[in-house]
């Protein structure tokens, strides 16, 4: 999970542990050393996690397993099969994968020019900035936004129309896989170039020159050094954002209302009004949404383990 | 200084207009509520509305006590953490990184179905444990932004000598925290505050499934409901969002420099 | 007459209005190695960059064997390049990195893989292909970056500061064997450092440069002995002033501190009365009882400085003081603080350096 340790903290660059820390080598020692001051700092916190966080999810994960009775059954999994659920995972998987692929190319590639490309050193900061804000700017308003510009109504439908292209004719609709994947990108995009600017700031100069000076062009240099170091903090962004928007549910919901039934949206409308009849159902729901997140961190963690050999 | 390179334009344009085209267009939006030509008149309805009013001052009320609950309860783990604690850093983050991994909808399903009426702790039983859950939640939301913000700010200090230097001194723990720990991570936990309110401010699934009237259930509700107002309140809470951002970068202006950068 | 391989032509670089490199004129022979030594900021760098090709001259010319390479990319000069920072890829083990440039080129893998291991014999890390840059020691590192730079047969190798990240004892060890695989391969060689020991101890030959120009070229010996401009002197090594006041110019005889010498470095334009500072090197001093110094002064000993095989002493001289070298006689210990001495100077070895 060591994956999104970046996120909230670009500044900590690919290194994330802190100046002169005492390492204890067996961590069972603490709970023998304890002191008073000790537990009051870190038992709000751990109750905390236990009561809000962790507890609730295994809950769910346990009440998979139960029939309404209460006994064991893997009847609410097999369940998860049926077409209609089997179609939510298969749109939710393709909105996911595509909204993060998409957003961590186009990021990195902005991220890049912004960093790499010489522009004016104002325009880094900006975009910097900017992108803060946009991956901040999801749900509700997001939806009302991409309504008002590719809507039927938009802004920028209406003036294609004007030029004589109609996009709705054209096959286009915002409320489709399509539509929501380019909504999803508008919170992907600035997201990637938030996690991903510190580390392309890590590729050092000399990389690049050495590269040169053993007679490699500049593409070489990004197809032998480059990427491949960039490589675990792409690969872990690409599955941060496709957590993202694995568990996005808001704007979907306000853009699509039901139209569009992602796997966030049929459990929503499980918890409002039990939709599937069987609660168990609508937790081997979350079950499987646990699932696929954790799936794409394990792909994470192993491909990650691979290049440790190299990382520090 | 070397011109910069054409693709670097290009896409930077590019980027430009995917990002700013959906502002312009949604500002445009807001304004063509009448058939005369633009007015401001979806923004007067929307400020206008006693809902609006009331679902925001509510947003922002659950926001501030999530915000101070959230610190009471990361600063004192994070400093002792990197204190005394160091090995314990890894279960620790994990911890707190689990809310950008678990979505907010299954956070909500398990309190919903831990919290009911019938359950040990019976939150959802009545208005104010509604209240004091949903505020929970918002904590767990902001967990991850909160914990980086403030350890971020303690790395930036050298807790360590600060903390050793005032021991020296004969200050004992409480005081440590109090009076010298905290003045130099401010900045870090006011950015942390600010993080926290963007995110909260239009929050929908969490509060709608508790059924709390917050800012964001009000946006959907409008949503569904009016046709130019959505356009309104989408330019209002970007504005919102880039003040809580804007905040942040301000603050970063004051961040302490003396101590080391790694 | 060497045959000459490098030349570098009235080359100028401006940073931001600040001329870093003013007009610099160098040629230096096949198979030489020649460093470039200068305090921070005296353009060395610059130079070697420009050579390498990653800053772009304002005006002048680089020819490599009597051609102009200044159009040239980086990757296409083929010229080697070691980096203060190592700059090995992370990423790659140290078979790939001391490959990478074979792949470039498009050797086939037999021939690469016998390439790699002979270059990790010349380097002495035979069985550490297979390890990563971050599992080696610093001097580890540079050795492969060393190996890298060296396996496509470069035409030449440049060295960018490449031991000052290194610990003192390495740094000795690594210099000794950076220059006997020089010599090995024969390759003609520029060294970037800002340590004079350095690089009088591994240098064929030394431009000293200041502020962006060059302040003189030579071997060792020359530069250290008989330095041309007052920053050399100075900057090379240390060096003793005495003030003294011209006798007789004819005579080239000066005043100094109350007895009259000959000195025969003194320039036919010194005038009745001038002052002028006289300069030689600590180990151009000695503890006089020899008749082979003809300028003899009396003081007291102010400082001793044990540094090992040589005690440096400080000697007060009433107006003027001068350091002194003399060699560690474990069955004489060193006189002591305070001490009357004697010392002796061979005129000969004095210096008149312009003001």
């Amino acid at each position: 999970m060591t994956n999104v340790s970046s996120v909230a903290d670009p500044a900590a660059g690919p290194v994330s542990t802190g100046p002169a820390v005492r390492v204890g080598g067996n961590p069972f020692r603490f709970f023998t050393r304890l002191r008073l001051g000790d537990i009051i700092a870190i038992a709000p916190f751990i109750i905390f996690a236990l009561l809000f966080l962790l507890i609730p999810t295994l809950g769910l994960v346990v009440g998979a397993f139960q029939d309404p009775q209460g006994n064991f059954t893997l009847q609410n999994v097999m369940d998860l099969a049926t077409p209609q659920i089997a179609a939510s995972f298969w749109i939710s998987i393709r909105v996911s994968v595509t909204s993060a692929v998409l957003g961590a190319a186009i990021g990195l590639a902005i991220a890049l020019a912004i960093i790499r490309g010489k522009l004016p050193s104002g325009i880094r900061s900006t975009v910097m900035t900017f992108s803060g804000v946009a991956s901040q700017f999801a749900g509700i308003p997001l939806s009302f936004a991409f309504l008002a510009t590719l809507g039927r109504l938009g802004l920028v439908t209406v003036l294609l129309k004007f030029a004589g292209f109609d996009l709705y004719k054209s096959g286009f609709n915002l409320l489709s896989f399509w539509g929501l994947t380019i909504t999803y990108l508008y919170f992907q995009i600035p997201l990637m170039i938030l996690i991903i600017a510190p580390a392309i700031d890590g590729l050092k100069k000399e990389w690049g020159e050495a590269a040169a000076t053993l007679g490699a062009t500049n593409g070489q240099f990004w197809r032998y050094i480059g990427l491949p170091v960039l490589w675990p903090n792409l690969l872990g962004t690409l599955s941060l954002l496709f957590a993202n928007a694995f568990g996005a549910i808001a704007t979907a919901y306000a853009l699509t209302g039901s139209s569009l039934n992602i796997v966030p949206i049929l459990l929503y409308a499980q918890i409002r009004g039990d939709v599937l009849h069987n609660p168990g159902l609508g937790a081997a729901l979350a079950l499987g949404m646990i699932v696929i997140t954790a799936l794409a961190n394990i792909v994470y963690l192993v491909i990650r383990t691979r290049a440790e050999r190299w990382l520090k | 200084m070397k011109p910069a390179k054409l693709w670097s334009w290009i896409i930077f344009a590019f980027g430009a207009a995917y990002f700013i085209v959906p502002l312009l267009a949604t500002f445009e939006f807001s304004l063509r509520i009448r058939r005369e030509g633009y007015t401001f008149d979806a923004y007067t309805s929307v400020f206008s509305d006693g809902r609006f009013q009331a679902s925001f001052s509510y947003s922002l009320l659950i926001g501030v006590c999530a915000i101070i609950v959230g610190l009471l309860i990361v600063v004192p783990a994070a400093y002792y953490v990197r204190l005394r604690a160091p090995h314990l850093r890894p279960i620790i983050e994990f911890i707190t990184l689990l809310p950008l991994v678990i979505p907010a909808i299954i956070l909500v399903f398990g309190y919903i179905r831990m919290y009911n009426t019938s359950s040990a702790l019976p939150l959802l039983g009545t208005n104010l444990g509604t209240d004091i859950l949903l505020t929970l939640a918002y904590v767990a939301l902001a967990l991850p932004y909160m914990y980086r913000a403030v350890d971020t700010g303690l790395r930036t200090i050298d807790v360590q000598t600060l903390t050793e230097a005032a021991n020296i001194l004969g200050a004992n723990q409480a005081t440590i925290i109090a009076k010298v720990i905290f003045p130099n991570i401010i900045v870090a936990v006011l950015s942390g505050a600010f993080l926290t309110l963007a995110i909260v401010i239009g929050e929908f699934t969490i509060a709608s499934l508790l059924n709390r009237q917050v800012f964001g259930v009000y946006m959907q509700n409008v949503g569904a409901n009016r046709a130019f107002e959505p356009a309104a309140l989408a330019v209002i809470s970007f504005v919102i969002t880039w003040g809580a951002m804007g905040m942040i970068q301000l603050l970063a202006r004051f961040a302490p420099k003396t101590a080391r950068r790694d | 007459m060497a045959e000459e391989f490098l030349r570098i032509d009235k080359l100028v670089k401006t940073f931001g209005g600040n001329q870093v490199v003013k007009g610099v004129d160098l040629s230096f022979n096949k198979g030489e190695f020649v460093s470039l030594l200068g305090p921070s900021g005296c353009g060395k760098t610059t130079i070697l960059r420009m050579i390498a090709g990653f800053e772009r001259p304002d005006s002048g010319r680089i020819l490599v064997e009597g051609k102009d390479i200044s159009g040239l990319a980086p990757n296409q000069r083929k010229i080697g390049m070691v980096f203060q920072a190592y700059a090995l890829f992370p990423n790659m083990n140290v078979a790939d990195n001391i490959g990478f440039g074979l792949k470039i080129a498009g050797m086939p893998k037999p021939q690469r893989e016998a390439r790699i291991e002979e270059m990790l014999q010349l380097i002495g890390l035979s069985g550490y292909g297979k390890r990563y840059p971050f599992e080696l020691s610093g001097g580890q590192q540079q050795r492969v970056a060393l190996a890298r730079a060296l396996a496509p047969s470069p035409r030449m190798l440049l060295l960018d500061e490449p031991l000052s990240a290194l610990d003192a004892k390495i740094r000795v060890s690594l210099r000794e064997q950076i220059r006997q695989i020089q010599r090995e391969l024969g390759i003609t060689t520029v060294f970037v450092t800002h340590d004079q020991e350095e690089a009088l101890s591994i240098s064929d030959r030394i431009v000293v440069l200041n502020t962006g120009n060059v302040e003189q070229f030579g071997q060792p010996f020359e530069i250290y002995n008989r330095p041309q401009t007052r920053f050399v002197a100075t900057f090379v090594g240390t060096l003793n002033t005495l003030n003294a006041t011209v006798a007789d110019a004819g005579a080239k005889t000066v005043t100094l501190g109350g007895t009259t010498v000959t000195i025969p470095a003194l320039p036919a334009s010194a005038r009745n009365g001038e002052a002028v500072a006289l300069t030689m090197r600590p180990e151009a001093v000695s503890l006089a009882n020899g008749a082979t110094r003809d300028i003899v002064l009396d003081g007291k000993v102010a400082e001793v400085s044990f540094l090992g095989s040589v005690i440096r002493l400080k000697v007060d001289l009433g107006d003027n003081a001068v350091n002194l070298d003399t060699f560690n006689d474990q069955r004489t210990p060193p006189p002591a603080h305070g001490a009357p001495v004697r010392i002796g100077i061979a005129s000969s070895d004095v210096l008149v350096l312009e003001r």
